[in-house]
């Protein structure tokens, strides 16, 4: 079994009208034993900025941690929030810092950049980003994944719509996998709130 | 493999773990006592390789009461837990070290928690958890029997349920285990369930 699905995990981030949804499942197991049934996957590095980390778990916390104080650094040296686009650079020239001894894990950034335009990416686990327009996924569900949220996504979507397309493409591609799964775990977030909310799914 | 489990109950978290010290087909001894008391409200659970988890253990035990003197205050169970993750983390891409814990503890404003880190540093905060092959029958009991705010005769009830199950169901069965509670009172050995007892010196 490959080390990326020694834990099990499904992440998804969509971007919507002056808005984004990220996702995430919330297994946490141990190759066939389930442990935790409300893992979080998702971290809120700032009010418009998310981190999603799929993968090993171990390394997705010690890696969650290296951020958020690389983050904690940036906001004392220049007095503001980093920008998603900076902050995806900066997990990409983490990642690869460690490039012949890796971190086992794929993280999924979204962000509200200037004017309020989402931005959403995902990386290797040796930091070779992927912009995308539309959706990005990770995960042991990551293939489900792309054909749901391919088939699913609609632009210029309203976040409630959002919300619905995301919790979708979430529960019915963990559904095929059986290392993630357990409930979902939604936020969506405009310029103006952050709403997160518990899917309850499939508890298998 | 050895068997470890534990779970939180009404104002306390109890801790057990199987008693033999085993080498390939022999077994050392089988009051081999895998449930360290951390400090006056912390219990730690190890099952693993034996050399690391009785070195590993210490370590932790010493540097908790090393942060106690320096400070003039005992650390809280999720400082201690974040702690154990971190010692782990550090080590596991240099000299790993093959121990997975249980660490249970009672705060006085939190009340009381166990925590689950496998020996490649995963922590999370859980309600019931198991280690070890026994784990397979745990898990099952725990998830058929537990329900939060359990009294101290129902968890204990509990416990040796999932001892008669290991006990039924497991090929290599440990025959004895230590059950011990931590609550506001302090961390302390509760029992034991031997169903054989070591000879010792006295009987040569």
């Amino acid at each position: 079994m490959s080390i990326f699905e020694y834990n099990g995990s499904a992440l998804v981030a969509m971007v919507g009208k002056n808005c984004f949804a990220i996702a995430s499942d919330r297994r946490l197991g141990v190759q066939l034993q389930t442990i935790a049934t409300d893992f979080q996957r998702i971290s809120k590095i700032h009010d418009r900025l998310f981190l999603g980390l799929s993968g090993l778990a171990t390394d997705a916390q010690t890696l969650y941690q290296k951020l958020v104080f690389r983050h904690k650094l940036y906001l004392l040296r220049e007095e503001r929030d980093m920008k998603p686009e900076t902050f995806a650079s900066l997990v990409s020239a983490l990642l690869y810092e460690k490039r012949f001894g890796p971190f086992f894990c794929q993280p999924v950034i979204a962000g509200l950049g200037d004017d309020d335009k989402p931005f959403i990416c995902t990386m290797d686990s040796i930091g070779a980003k992927e912009l995308a327009k539309d959706f990005v996924v990770a995960g042991t569900a990551s293939e489900s994944l792309y054909g749901a949220c391919e088939s699913m996504f609609k632009e210029n979507m309203e976040p409630e719509e959002l919300f619905e397309t995301v919790s979708q493409a979430l529960l019915s591609s963990v559904d095929r996998d059986c290392l993630s799964g357990w409930g979902g775990h939604v936020y969506v977030v405009t310029p103006t709130e952050v709403k997160e909310r518990i899917l309850k799914g499939r508890m298998d | 493999m050895e068997s470890v489990f534990g779970l939180v109950g009404d104002g306390f978290a109890i801790l057990v773990a199987d008693s033999s010290a085993v080498h390939s087909i022999l077994v050392h001894k089988s009051n081999e006592d895998k449930v360290m008391i951390l400090d006056s409200h912390k219990l730690l659970a190890a099952s693993g390789e034996g050399g690391d988890r009785a070195q590993f253990t210490e370590y932790i035990q010493k540097n908790v009461a090393l942060y106690q003197f320096r400070n003039g205050i005992p650390l809280t169970t999720a400082a201690a837990a974040n702690f154990t993750r971190g010692e782990l983390a550090t080590a596991l891409r240099k000299n790993p070290y093959f121990v997975n814990i249980l660490l249970a503890g009672y705060d006085k404003d939190i009340g009381p928690s166990l925590y689950y880190i496998d020996y490649i540093a995963t922590l999370h905060k859980i309600e019931k958890g198991a280690f070890g092959y026994g784990s397979y029958f745990c898990l099952s009991m725990m998830d058929r029997h537990y329900h939060s705010g359990m009294t101290v005769e129902e968890a204990v009830d509990l416990v040796d349920k999932c001892i008669v199950e290991i006990r039924a169901r497991l090929v290599v069965a440990p025959p004895n285990f230590v059950i011990k509670i931590v609550d506001k009172d302090g961390a302390r050995e509760y029992a034991w369930r031997e169903s054989v007892k070591d000879a010792g010196l006295a009987a040569a």
